[in-house]
């Protein structure tokens, strides 16, 4: 009960933070015509009744609250936030829960660099409100308090290197490989270039990011931009690379905002394109929200935008050792 | 031959890796920065009760274990190991003691016990969730001392050592729960 209350106070002051900063809170339907765009998401069908001649609609519950909450933008919102769950189908796990609460918000005018200054002072404010100044999961801490030194901010590529020695663009499926098993995995089938980075990152990388402060990872490859801009590289031997970041703590990762893509044509190609390779992996395509599509060629405002795993961030504050301790239930079917 | 989803790579599922039997110990989902999904999992395998690490893809799938489940009974143990007669057909099975593990500390002659087939031949035993068993050998009982939370180690009719609380006495019937190894409750034979 404790630890209802928690959630509760932490919830209202998310709130209020977003309302001091000028934000107006929103809220978009969790059934959706389509779920998202991204070919590792699985998102949960729902059927309604009431279609045309008595046959059954269907849809999705979202996997994010993305699409409607950029065509509210483009229709000239300002500032938005919104504090609701979504639903990521077979995602279960330490970590994982197909039911999860979900802080996404958007602020025209600001890029990533912006959106992460935003993010660090929310995780402050809530850190030194709710926790002493100090995350942490399973005998891992971070200082992350007022007083706590600036969040660092390193590449995609730096924090590969740092953790793998590898270049994960420029090295050899076989350097990946005789790291990863190193690093004591076994995979049971070959992996491709792109798995054998994914696992890199998820045992290798990630549960050493965020050990003392947190840290933002930024400019992902451009393979991985998702719904964010790419820019050309900085200088002459870097690569392009997305606008996108990712804030980790205690090795858990808690958000990943985008400076958003507004061309609706490159749009149009990355939804064909994640369709495509959803195909490849056996899995059905999702239907093309043109609703968005069209909202995106209306106009959407420059913006950055982030989802931030409030499940999980309510963890590292309540020094939790699972989800379920900071969820009064968990999706139990059985 | 069946197939589990990476999904279904939960703690306590059985499936065949290495062309060998064995049982999920720990399952451990990933899913970094948007890619695909991962399911690593540990696996102790019935043959060679070594634990073996795998990575399956979300998109993979792995074999179940073709095992069946036969309720037996315990009929004694010799050089060989166990012997155990299944209680419907009365087929005379016998596993080694490494095969049983810890099930062997709490076997006693004429127990119900569930075998596992593998192939048509036995790979390990479950034993009930509950046992009553005979205290054989433990410090005299301190006559009044309930106080909660102390305990004195006590060893039974099967050779297995408990925790048992300062007031149960050698000679007397304790229920000890399998899965945990604890001290549950004395009982009256």
């Amino acid at each position: 009960m404790e630890t209802l209350r928690k959630r509760a106070a932490i919830l209202k002051r998310i709130r209020d933070f977003f309302e001091e900063r000028g934000s107006l809170e929103v809220s978009t339907p969790a059934i959706v015509r389509s779920p998202g765009v991204d070919a590792h998401l699985d998102a949960i069908a729902v059927q309604l009744s009431g279609g045309p001649a008595g046959t059954p609609q269907n849809g999705w519950l979202r996997t994010s609250p993305e699409y409607h909450m950029k065509r509210l933008l483009a229709a000239g919102s300002g500032a938005i936030h919104q504090l609701a769950p979504a639903w990521r189908d077979g995602e279960k796990g330490e970590l994982h829960e197909p039911e999860f609460t979900l802080l996404e918000w958007y602020r025209p005018g600001a890029d990533d660099s912006a959106l992460m200054d935003e993010t660090e002072a929310l995780v402050r404010d809530l850190a030194s409100n709710f926790a002493d100044g100090v995350l942490s999961h399973q005998g891992t801490t971070c200082q992350a308090g007022q007083g706590a030194p600036a969040f660092e901010r390193i590449t995609f590529r730096e924090a590969f290197e740092r953790h793998t020695g590898l270049d994960p663009i420029n090295d050899s499926t076989g350097r990946l490989g005789i790291a990863l098993r190193a690093g004591g995995v076994r995979v049971q089938r070959p992996a491709s270039r792109e798995q054998l980075v994914d696992l890199l990152l998820a045992f290798v990388v990630q549960p050493r990011l965020g050990e003392q402060h947190p840290c933002f990872v930024t400019d992902w490859p451009v393979d991985r931009a998702a719904l964010a801009r790419v820019r050309p590289g900085r200088d002459a031997d870097q690569a392009a690379s997305a606008a996108r970041f990712e804030l980790y703590a205690c090795g858990i990762e808690l958000c990943n905002g985008y400076f958003e893509l507004s061309c609706a044509e490159e749009q149009r190609a990355r939804i064909e394109s994640e369709n495509k390779r959803r195909e490849d992996l056996g899995k059905a395509p999702y239907p093309v929200d043109e609703d968005f599509l069209a909202a995106l060629s209306s106009g959407l405002p420059d913006c950055a935008g982030n989802a931030l795993g409030i499940d999980r961030l309510l963890m590292l504050l309540n020094h939790s050792e699972s989800l379920r301790e900071v969820r009064s239930f968990l999706v139990d079917l059985s | 031959m069946a197939m589990l989803s990476h999904t279904e790579l939960r703690k306590g599922v059985k499936l065949e890796i290495n062309g060998e039997p064995g049982i999920i110990v720990s399952s451990d989902f990933v899913k970094p920065g948007k890619g695909q999904a991962f399911t690593r999992i540990k696996v102790r395998s019935f043959l060679t009760g070594n634990t073996l690490e795998r990575t399956v893809k979300s998109n993979e799938k792995m074999p179940k274990a073709d095992v069946e489940e036969r309720n037996c009974q315990f009929l004694y143990r010799d050089s060989e190991g166990f012997h155990f007669m299944d209680s419907v057909s009365y087929d005379q099975l016998a596993l080694s003691e490494e095969a049983l593990g810890d099930a062997a500390k709490w076997m006693e002659e004429n127990m119900e016990a569930r075998l596992l087939m593998w192939k048509g031949r036995p790979i390990s035993v479950e034993p009930p969730n509950f046992v009553e068993l005979e205290i054989t050998n433990c410090e005299p009982g301190v006559k009044g001392d309930t106080a909660q939370g102390a305990t004195k180690p006590a060893t039974l009719s099967t050779g297995a050592t408990v925790n048992v609380p300062l007031f149960v006495n050698e000679g007397e019937w304790v229920r000890i729960d399998t899965r945990t190894g604890d001290y549950m409750e004395r009982v009256k034979r």
